[in-house]
């Protein structure tokens, strides 16, 4: 009987490694994809470029003229990039709440994290109008923690909580931030309330190269410390007496996951405001291609959010080609449904 | 020969009675001086006594009386009337679902109801009040059956948890399809914008005349229900062993809670808490009748709604801020107390 998993072990290193049969398979396809969807979203806009314009254009070729060349690299590039890093961010994070809070249904967005970071945005566009792009993500990581931290407080009793409990909390934690939201926009200069209207409604429209280079870093680092303790999350999701028994220290990797999740969907949101439910769908469908352990989950889901809120964004232009349709809207019209089916399926709401 | 009365019976007697009518007068006087604050009080400081003057005897050649009489009395009718729907709606749904977290706001029929009213808008134009108000109804309703029908698929049937958060997925869900077509008309449908956030400002009074007739309609039917709800929110299957018809009755219900929410929303926007609050805090002293929790529903979700537009009017004097945001302010630290003690 074949084997359903690749062993891996590197003994100078002291490292072993399991991965499912079906991981690098899913994931190259998934490059793939990603790829494909990345030249459609440059090529095919408003103004379609032909695919042989678009390679001089993308390639600075010297036969491809000016106008090209600054519809490509500054106008559809960076946002198509700025895209696909916030889905990757969102995806991360989703799976990583959703195995640390062993709950199906949480999510960023759901459990009111996406929230919390937006209402310090707001507060540091209104108030501090100084603060230059790249403090965006820190103050975001901030706001998003601080709600973590919040969630986790009045969620938890006595070290326990029941799944739905913990997203009724972030549902009423999130009303209260976004009344606190709508009471900044009430009070800000208009010019100021302007800017964070148009950052909030959740989409990557004219974002630039300095967004890019703001958020990088963020997932840089987290999402590989992501897959660094992703052994963590598996040992977490056999539930905590189990994982106290493999001898995990509990309370500190669950710090450290709701770090990591708390830094890539805060840096997420900061760059493009908030888009809903990709963090709730990435992990599930890749849970469905590449099943339940985290290390190969995590690149997968990864992949899968960038590419949702890539096609996202690249349709909402397509589609609505004479206005400017956040992508948010279209992943909450694709997320609800998928989260009122996994509702309905749930054994324990 | 006299009937003789236990002690316990008595003090049952008074309680369900007389103390009940004591605590209603005195709700209808804080409503009575809630008005009366909200209405003197604003840019130009009146004295309560010239605003009874200008309500009891009106003089059109005094500028106070005219400020009262024009500006401020269309505000705090509205005031009322909207928060004393909304939070009866919300105790109708409470007691038909026995559910503490159900409200017009989380289960949705607020954003259906205005996801209603602006696609109406958006092909047929503007829209009379009076016409406005059925369509948010008709969406409310529609909405609400939704959302119970949604809730209820599953093998664990209906749960108080299934339904709040279908509830509030819908409502995040049509939220989103109104704001997607708020992006594509965006000039078309600039002024409900501010509708959108829940607002009290800038009805004309015969606009206001005809929500109200809606809104009382609404809260004479849903009073007269009081007992079948009371009934009901023993449950299913002992309302049914009462000899409930059981279906009907919450259809009434469903009725009455969809026109009084979707008259309110058609007037004033979707105010969210107020349906949830106000009947839940009645509860805390009226835990079985639903014709006094309705009764007093009303009275408090009126006083609650013109205090909360008093302090957003205090902090933002130019009247730009909300009342929605105010009363989600103090509503939403409610509903986590909620979900944190009385949720297992």
């Amino acid at each position: 009987m074949a084997s359903n998993w690749i062993e891996m072990r590197w003994h100078w290193l002291s490292v072993s490694l399991r991965v499912d049969r079906r991981a690098p398979t899913v994931v190259m396809c998934l490059l793939g994809l990603v790829a494909v969807v990345i030249v459609l979203s440059t090529v095919w806009g408003t103004d379609t470029l032909s695919l042989s314009d678009a390679t001089q254009a993308l390639f600075r070729l010297s036969s491809s003229n000016s106008a090209n060349q600054f519809v490509v690299w500054t106008l559809r590039m960076p946002r198509t990039l700025a895209a696909l890093l916030v889905g990757m961010g969102l995806g991360t994070a989703g799976t990583v709440l959703q195995g640390l809070t062993r709950n199906p249904l949480a999510a960023p967005g759901i459990i009111g994290i996406n929230a919390g970071a937006s209402l310090a945005v707001v507060l540091s566009i209104v108030l501090l109008p100084t603060l230059p792009v790249g403090g965006l993500p820190l103050v975001a990581f901030v706001g998003s923690l601080l709600m973590a931290a919040a969630i986790y407080m009045l969620a938890w009793d006595r070290l326990h909580t029941s799944p739905v409990r913990l997203i009724l909390i972030g549902i009423g934690l999130s009303l209260v931030a976004a009344a606190l939201t709508s009471l900044l926009l009430a009070f800000g200069g208009i010019n100021r309330v302007s800017l964070a209207l148009v950052w909030l409604v959740g989409s990557v429209y004219g974002r630039n190269w300095g967004h890019i280079v703001a958020l990088l870093p963020w997932l840089g680092v987290f999402i590989p410390l992501a897959l660094v303790f992703a052994q963590d999350l598996n040992v977490l999701s056999l539930g905590e007496p189990a994982a106290r028994g493999l001898g995990l220290r509990i309370q500190r990797s669950r710090t450290v996951l709701l770090l990591i999740a708390a830094a890539l969907s805060g840096a997420s949101v900061a760059t493009a405001g908030t888009i809903g439910f990709v963090g709730l769908i990435a992990p599930h469908l890749a849970r469905r291609l590449v099943g339940p352990a985290h290390f190969e989950l995590i690149p997968t889901a990864a992949l899968l959010g960038g590419l949702l809120v890539l096609t996202a964004d690249w349709l909402s232009r397509v589609l609505f080609p004479s206005v400017e349709m956040p992508c948010g809207i279209l992943t909450v019209g694709l997320g609800v449904p998928y989260f009122l089916y996994l509702l309905v399926r749930s054994p324990t709401a | 020969m006299t009937r003789r009365v236990s002690p316990q019976r008595a003090v049952a007697r008074f309680d369900s009675g007389y103390l009940h009518i004591a605590g209603f007068g005195i709700g209808v006087c804080v409503v009575f001086v809630c008005a009366i604050a909200s209405l003197s009080w604003g840019a130009a400081s009146i004295s309560p006594a010239t605003t009874i003057d200008a309500l009891l005897h009106f003089d059109p050649t005094l500028r106070e009386h005219l400020i009262i009489r024009t500006v401020r009395l269309p505000r705090v009718l509205l005031g009322a009337a909207v928060g004393a729907a909304l939070a009866v709606a919300g105790g109708i749904m409470q007691g038909l679902t026995r559910n503490p977290l159900a409200s017009p706001g989380i289960l949705g029929v607020n954003a259906g109801a205005s996801l209603a009213v602006v696609l109406t808008t958006l092909w047929v134009g503007g829209l009379s009040p009076s016409i406005a108000a059925g369509v948010a109804s008709l969406g409310a309703g529609i909405s609400a059956i939704a959302v119970y029908t949604i809730a209820s698929l599953g093998n664990r049937g209906i749960t108080p948890i299934k339904l709040t958060l279908a509830g509030a997925m819908v409502a995040a869900l049509l939220s989103a399809a109104v704001s997607g077509m708020l992006v594509v008309n965006q000039r078309t449908l600039d002024d409900i914008r501010f509708w959108l956030a829940g607002s009290l400002v800038g009805q004309d009074l015969q606009t206001i005349v005809q929500s109200l007739v809606g809104i009382g309609v609404g809260l004479t039917f849903a009073l007269a229900l009081g007992k079948a709800i009371t009934v009901l929110s023993l449950g299913d299957d002992l309302a049914r062993s009462l000899g409930q018809a059981t279906g009907r009755v919450k259809g009434m219900a469903l009725l009455a809670a969809a026109l009084l929410a979707g008259s309110a929303v058609s007037v004033a926007g979707p105010i969210g808490f107020v349906g949830l609050v106000v009947p839940n805090a009645v509860r805390l002293f009226i835990k079985v009748d639903y014709r006094w929790i309705l009764a007093y529903s009303a009275l408090f979700g009126a006083s609650l709604l013109l205090l909360a537009d008093m302090a957003a009017r205090m902090l933002v004097p130019s009247g730009e801020l909300p009342v929605g945001t105010i009363v989600a302010l103090l509503g939403a630290p409610f509903f986590i107390y909620l979900v944190r003690w009385k949720v297992q």
